[in-house]
């Protein structure tokens, strides 16, 4: 008897009881389930909510990887224990064993409570309501290690998790109604409540807070921080495009980021609409900002001259922007469903993080505020959209029949 | 409570639970999130609103049969103001810091809409022990709930209550913050406020299904 069976034969056994909705939801991870469709449509692909989040995850391993590199790399880096990578994005510098095990034994935990905690909540959720176990947090367990600093710890995680599964999706009914990105809840729930822990220039680098106040103490401040200070940053633009910069752990390499929205769009499990936008919208807030500051209508001792100066397209290589745009802004619950309102919601998105990462140096992530904002406007947005596109059909009926 | 009448003992608890004027019928929400931040500030607004809510209901009922209905809720707000104003200099008066930290919220008590709300749906309309039962207990209900926001806002927010340090030092890094606890400084912006009423919402109406709505 295969392990099918064997599953199909136990799900008999638990029809009716308790434990229903968590054993199926194993049952479902590994196999479709063999349920037949008694009315309505009877032709189905295979591509359900599991196998579209399993693509997301996929896209999210080689960040994943890449993130481990770079904090081993960015910590050895800060410790002075090896050199800067110089030969491009294969650098021998970077690639090192070395760096992914130090990386990796310091991700590895934070991985682990994201899944563990998360699904947890979700089980006892599912077995108390009674419904099935949703799929939505198999790719969420996997964004909140990327986008989270390396030093963050474990016990806030945890009560940023529970927050963020519970108040963000489960009081709304559960994956497909929440009206907030719940990675990006867990993110911003972090982000106000312990503060210390998620700006500034020790966070990033892994170690960097235990080593503070010592002869040893290290800091690596993020791009974004340096120049929010009018400081120049150290990082050239191709450390930027390739990532070998400090950041939240996944976040920093667009290159990669960009290979992975192309295989989403790919999929079509993407919308390019909105990655497109977003990226535009981020575009072109940037260059008011640098009409603004090259006009001399702010001086250079302003505070803000720092970020404004800097030149619109280097906006869109740090800070996070490209991760918002892929894998955030992308997600299908909490975005606009129409086609014209995801090319409003994308360009908003951009426009807005960009602002609030100017004007406001205290809050440099702007990209996570500015979804959060716009998920809550997706659904006002798609509104007027059809509300457009009614009235227009209804004037064509008008003329048609005068 | 053997005291008093099943009728009127109904007066005042009813509004504490199953009738709360923040959890049910979701008014006076807004100073249930400015003032929340520190327990003793909660308190003190609690007993504010107790004292204005009871005596204005009190004589609003004195005065029902003698207010002209169309000129009714000039009569209300002038009987409100008076009370805290009232209020106000009374805490000036004796609690001078107190009074400064809830700044215009004593004041804002007369936009209160449980006090209006009370005067409109019961002082008006019946007598003044019944009344003054009926401002009492709303008054509480909402005191109640304003206490426990601010108790978990001020204990998770700040790690003291009533200003006493209960978790420990968090500089000196003594009791809880030992262990690498730290403050939610989540807790004492308003929108945890917000959160943490509306987890009061879910627990009372998951324990009285009576209270969901279609």
């Amino acid at each position: 008897m295969g392990l099918k069976q064997k599953l199909d034969s136990l799900k008999k056994k638990y029809q009716g009881t308790k434990m229903e909705p968590a054993f199926n939801a194993f049952h479902t991870f590994l196999y479709t389930p063999n349920q037949t469709t008694q009315s309505g449509a009877h032709i189905r692909v295979a591509d359900d909510l599991k196998r579209t989040m399993n693509m997301v995850v996929l896209a999210l391993i080689p960040c994943l990887i890449f993130g481990a590199f770079n904090t081993g790399y960015q910590h050895y880096l800060a410790l002075g224990e090896i050199s800067r990578a110089s030969s491009g994005f294969f650098s021998p510098e970077f690639w090192t064993w070395h760096n992914f095990s130090a990386g990796a034994l310091a991700i590895l935990p934070i991985l682990i409570v994201s899944y563990v905690v998360g699904l947890v909540v979700e089980f006892i959720f599912a077995i108390i309501k009674g419904h099935e176990v949703e799929e939505g947090y198999l790719v969420t367990g996997m964004l909140v290690p990327l986008i989270v600093p390396v030093d963050i710890p474990l016990w806030m995680l945890t009560v940023a998790i529970i927050f963020g599964v519970v108040i963000g999706k489960e009081v709304f009914g559960g994956t497909g109604m929440n009206i907030l990105n719940p990675a990006l809840t867990i993110r911003a729930f972090l982000f106000f409540a312990y503060p210390t822990w998620m700006s500034g220039d020790k966070v990033w680098v892994l170690d960097a807070v235990k080593k503070s106040g010592t002869p040893d103490a290290i800091s690596g401040e993020t791009i974004l921080g340096a120049v929010a200070q009018n400081k120049d940053s150290v990082y050239s633009v191709m450390d930027m495009f390739y990532g070998f910069i400090p950041g939240s752990i996944g976040e920093t390499s667009t290159l990669l980021i960009i290979l992975a929205g192309l295989f989403l769009i790919f999929t079509k499990i993407g919308s390019w609409r909105i990655i497109i936008s977003t990226f535009a919208g981020a575009a072109v807030m940037g260059l008011i900002f640098n009409y603004v500051a090259d006009s001399g209508i702010v001086s250079e001792s302003s505070k803000f001259y720092g970020l404004m100066s800097m030149p619109y397209w280097q906006h869109l290589l740090i800070g996070g922007l490209a991760f918002g745009a892929v894998y955030m802004a992308t997600d299908p619950v909490t975005a606009s469903q129409t086609n014209k309102g995801k090319w409003i919601y994308g360009f908003l998105i951009g426009f807005i993080a960009i602002m609030i990462r100017i004007f406001n140096p205290a809050y440099p992530e702007g990209v996570m505020l500015a979804i959060l904002l716009m998920n809550v406007f997706a659904p006002t947005i798609d509104h007027y959209v059809i509300q457009g596109n009614i009235k227009k059909r209804l004037k064509r009926i008008k003329v048609k029949t005068a | 409570m053997g005291i008093l009448p099943k009728k009127d003992t109904k007066l005042i608890l009813d509004p504490l639970f199953d009738n709360n004027p923040i959890t049910v019928q979701v008014l006076g929400i807004c100073s249930a999130l400015a003032i929340t931040a520190q327990l003793k500030a909660s308190i003190v607004m609690a007993v504010s609103v107790i004292a204005v809510l009871s005596v204005g209901n009190v004589i609003i009922s004195l005065m029902r049969n003698i207010i002209p209905s169309k000129i009714r809720i000039i009569v209300q707000l002038i009987v409100v103001a008076t009370l805290v104003i009232i209020v106000d200099q009374i805490l000036k008066a004796f609690s001078y810091e107190l009074s400064k930290q809830l700044s215009v919220f004593i004041g804002l008590i007369i936009t209160n809409c449980i006090i209006m709300g009370r005067f409109e749906a019961f002082a008006l309309a019946n007598s003044p022990w019944r009344a003054f039962l009926d401002g009492i207990g709303n008054a509480a209900g909402y005191g109640i709930i304003l206490i426990i926001v601010g108790f978990f806002r001020e204990l998770l927010g700040s790690g003291t209550l009533l200003g006493f340090p209960v978790l420990g030092d968090p500089i000196n890094k003594t009791g809880v913050y030992a262990f690498g606890y730290e403050n939610n400084g989540f807790m004492l912006l308003s929108p945890m406020a917000l959160i943490v009423i509306g987890l009061i919402i879910w627990v009372q109406r998951s324990r009285n299904k009576e209270l969901i709505e279609e």
